[in-house]
């Protein structure tokens, strides 16, 4: 690294760089003019809110999306072409949160997957073996090279795509959430090999939610928000709040007003008494998941009250919605519905419990795409629908659905068109529908604005909202966009499948709660800390 | 519901009638090509348009039916089952078997009739079950399973008589298969009341549109609270009842049940191409009665033409195979993209 200091990069010439990088997709404007540079030896934290422009970034540095304009150079030669995957490969590895290994092949295979030392066309499996073997060993990484990487932990697949990176000479190494689904240990040994890597003269980016790994292993950082960078600065000379303020920008202010609503509707929630049994309880649930784990989380919901679930979708929240939904098994802990414990994994038995699901991937368990509208909203009440002998009329299907899909204004050409057909805000109204067309006690919704435009997302929030007032149904709102919170009575903070902290009392402070999902404890929001966080 | 209300409702359902209108033309998307046969079988043969030919066709065409049924069902959870075949063959040789003496192949015991055929149901519902289990609850593939089950069962088939046929099947087997009130044969009338009556299941029956709900999106039928597993076992045993009656129908027909019963003919593929020319969808969740019914009397068309015309025995099967692509070329024409895939 003798090469003369690039004017971008303070000290040495940048292994990476990107400049004035503009993409859109549709209407949405990801990236107005990014510029970023990577240099050699140092570790950069890209840190931003959901829908920032992250991913986006990632996508255009590793050559997965090209850019509508600007550039993206590799120590100062500009990129290969977009389909010269191998070419981007050499040049820049990401690992990404979730592993790209092949799982039906072996450690050695992975790390020189498409590379395969040999002659002709055969694979020297001596030669290879060895070679990732002493990588393995030079970096102290304990893998068993022969393994097939189905039987490696997360932490390990993550460690055979290191490999792969440091075996194909990579000088950058982009980290996209690495530590969403590791447990704690394992992320202080990313974190070793991370400083390994940046020792050994390699440029790392390191994208991450929790702002204090970011100060750990991050000489610089960088805020991005709306798609442009809007701080760079060594990770020395700034503060977490002065990080979390440029994230959440200076609209900030605007958040009691987004919580207006809530004051109208505040009288729905003084039916919410000190009531002899919870309609949800949740006592020291421990669930494994891919999805994000949880650990010894308790919680109760009282009917009639409103809870906010928030946090990262992968720290538990959607663990802990799916569990309560009987959508998912869990290893230890209990659920009550009434003070009835609930069947793990039977979302038959949990339906007939009184629970609504509202999941979070609609075109995966929201609805049927080639059925009707009437037919899927509902779906859950067939049981009543039917006489004693299964038959049902389909007149009476409509009855049923007409006043709900009516009053959730689904837009369609009638009630028998197929869903599938039906826009991505109507088919969500119809999954909804289909949650509420049962009159639950307990609603379990999982993002249920997710995808939905702004109108849509209004209205369903305020029928969420006016559902639990009207019936004393409880809600429990499991989701990572913060203004869905603004009709909930309460909100609990998960973070890395703990209980983090408790927002009591609308309406809730914006930034507060950005802190406490990114893991800042400390904070000047009025809020209790159920946890054990000792840093900072 | 007020005036707003019901002036907000009228374009609407207008607008659902079109959608019925549409599925009707997809379900009726083989009739042009059925009117088309006919009207070549006037041409070839004299003998076509006459009324003992379109019983003919209907009693062999009835077998088929019934099996087309059960794989229809199979095909509508998104399943497949190419043990159908071997159910075929073996349920109804089994039967035959308990009631024949030994000296005719049988198994000695001489059993009642009704019982035989009792258990001739009973032995498609276990063959169907044991099916379901594996494939639902031990999450194998059903390909898989459904094809070594199939190797199994012809095997038994063979084995239990030593590869010999059975004759001489008291009227009470054959009944099914062979008998005719006034013109129309009986295996024709209960093949179509078995039609009308899966139809009507499938559409009015809620554990019919569970079917539809499981075969359309597993995941959004589990998390509506259907039972999936239990309608996808279900769905297997049923299909292997349908199966062990179509084998039934055929071993009466020909008052036989022939060592090879099913495996012979390579019958499942004929029903496989029946159920997919009918818009049954491989894919799971999509598909009706109407269209599984017309698949398979265009097949049963295709088959009397070729009989009665003069192509030479041995290019019978090159021709049909042609008619059957391009009779899945014709549904996918006029039933747009979601036919025949």
């Amino acid at each position: 690294m003798t090469v003369p200091a690039a004017p971008a990069a303070p000290a040495t010439r940048s292994v990476v760089e990107a400049a004035g990088i503009r993409k859109r997709f549709g209407s949405t404007q990801a990236l107005r003019g990014v510029d970023l540079a990577l240099a050699p030896g140092r570790c950069l934290g890209l840190v931003g809110r959901n829908g920032a422009g992250k991913s986006t970034l990632v996508s255009v540095l590793s050559g997965i999306y090209a850019p509508d304009s600007g550039t993206v150079s590799f120590s100062g030669q500009p990129a290969p072409a977009l389909a010269d995957v191998g070419g981007w490969r050499r040049r820049i590895a990401t690992v990404h949160q979730h592993s790209m290994v092949v799982p039906g092949l072996t450690v050695a295979e992975n790390v020189f997957l498409g590379r395969q030392p040999g002659q002709g066309g055969l694979v020297d499996w001596r030669r290879m073996q060895a070679q990732a073997g002493a990588l393995m060993r030079e970096w102290g990484f304990p893998i068993d090279v022969r393994l097939p990487c189905a039987r490696l932990t997360v932490e390990q697949r993550q460690i055979v795509e290191i490999a792969r990176a440091i075996a194909a000479g990579t000088r950058c190494l982009l980290l996209d959430e690495p530590t969403a689904t590791l447990e704690r240990d394992a992320t202080a040994r990313l974190f070793t090999r991370v400083r390994q890597l940046t020792a050994s003269g390699a440029a790392v980016l390191y994208i991450s939610h929790h702002l204090e790994e970011v100060f750990e292993i991050c000489q610089d950082v960088a805020v991005i928000r709306d798609g442009e960078i809007v701080l760079t600065t060594p990770t020395a000379a700034v503060s977490k709040e002065q990080l979390v303020a440029a994230m959440v920008g200076p609209d900030a202010v605007a958040s009691p007003a987004a919580a207006t609503t809530t004051d109208s509707r505040g009288s729905g929630t003084s039916a919410r008494t000190t009531a002899t049994t919870a309609r949800l309880t949740v006592d020291r649930l421990s669930a494994a998941s891919l999805r994000g784990s949880l650990r010894d989380v308790s919680l109760e919901v009282a009917p009639g009250e409103r809870v906010g679930i928030t946090g990262l979708l992968s720290g538990g929240v959607a663990t802990l919605a799916r569990v309560v939904a009987g959508a998912q098994p869990y290893e230890a802990g209990r659920v009550l519905v009434d003070g009835r414990p609930l069947t793990a994994a039977r979302p038959d038995l949990a339906l007939l419990a009184g629970v609504g699901y509202i999941p979070e991937d609609r075109q995966a368990e929201g609805f049927v795409p080639l059925l009707g509208v009437a037919e899927n909203a509902t779906m859950t009440i067939v049981d009543r629908l039917a006489g004693r002998t299964g038959w049902l009329r389909p007149q009476a299907r409509a009855r049923a659905a007409g006043p709900l899909t009516r009053r959730l204004s689904v837009v369609s050409a009638g009630l028998a068109q197929p869903v599938g057909e039906l826009s991505g805000g109507n088919q969500q109204k119809v999954t909804v529908a289909r949650a509420l067309v049962r009159q639950p006690r307990l609603i379990v919704a999982l993002t249920p604005t997710r995808g939905v435009d702004v109108a849509a997302k209004t209205l369903l929030l305020d029928e969420l909202a006016e559902v639990t007032s009207e019936s004393g149904a409880s809600l429990l709102l499991a989701t990572d966009e913060l203004s869905d919170l603004v009709i909930c009575d309460r909100v609990i903070v998960l973070v890395r499948g703990q209980r983090f902290a408790e927002f009591t009392g609308p309406p809730f402070d914006r930034e507060a709660l950005i802190a406490a999902t990114e893991g800042l404890a400390s904070w000047s929001g009025v809020w209790t800390i159920s946890d054990r966080r000792e840093d900072s | 519901m007020s005036d707003a209300e019901g002036r907000l409702w009228a374009p609407r359902s207008g607008a659902g009638d079109t959608v019925a209108a549409i599925s009707l033309l997809r379900e009726a998307a083989l009739v042009p090509v059925i009117v088309l046969l006919v009207v070549v079988g006037m041409f070839v043969n004299s003998a076509f348009l006459t009324v003992p030919n379109f019983t003919g066709i209907g009693q062999q065409v009835s077998a088929l039916g019934v099996i087309v049924v059960g794989e229809s069902l199979i095909l509508l959870i998104g399943g497949m089952d190419l043990s159908l075949e071997g159910t075929y063959g073996l349920a109804p040789m089994v039967a035959a078997w308990l009631i024949v003496p030994r000296a005719e192949y049988g198994a000695g015991t001489l059993l009642s009739p009704y019982l035989a055929l009792l258990i001739m149901l009973l032995v498609g519902a276990f063959i169907g079950l044991v099916n379901g289990v594996l494939i639902v609850k031990g999450r194998l593939n059903g390909f898989i399973v459904t094809l070594g089950m199939t190797i199994v069962l012809a095997g038994v088939q063979l084995g239990i008589v030593s590869g010999n046929s059975v004759f001489n099947l008291p009227s009470v087997f054959t009944y099914l298969g062979a008998a005719s009130v006034g013109t129309v044969p009986v295996s024709l009338i209960v093949t179509a009341a078995i039609f009308v009556i899966t139809g009507l299941f499938l559409r009015y029956h809620r554990t019919g549109r569970a079917i539809y709900a499981v075969g359309g999106n597993l995941a959004a039928a589990r998390a509506a609270g259907i039972k999936v597993d239990r309608i996808r076992i279900g769905v297997y045993v049923a299909g292997s009842v349908l199966a062990a009656v179509g084998g039934l129908m055929e071993a009466g027909r020909v008052s036989a049940v022939t060592g090879q019963q099913g495996y012979q003919e390579g019958i499942i593929f004929t029903v496989f191409a029946a159920a997919v020319i009918g818009g049954v969808s491989l894919r799971g969740g999509r598909g009706n009665m109407v269209g599984a019914a017309s698949g398979v009397i265009l097949l049963g068309l295709v088959q009397n033409i070729m009989d009665l015309s003069q192509v030479s025995n041995y290019w019978i099967e090159a021709v049909t195979g042609g008619v059957i692509l391009v009779a899945l070329l014709l549904a996918r024409v006029i039933g747009g993209e979601a036919a025949a895939e």
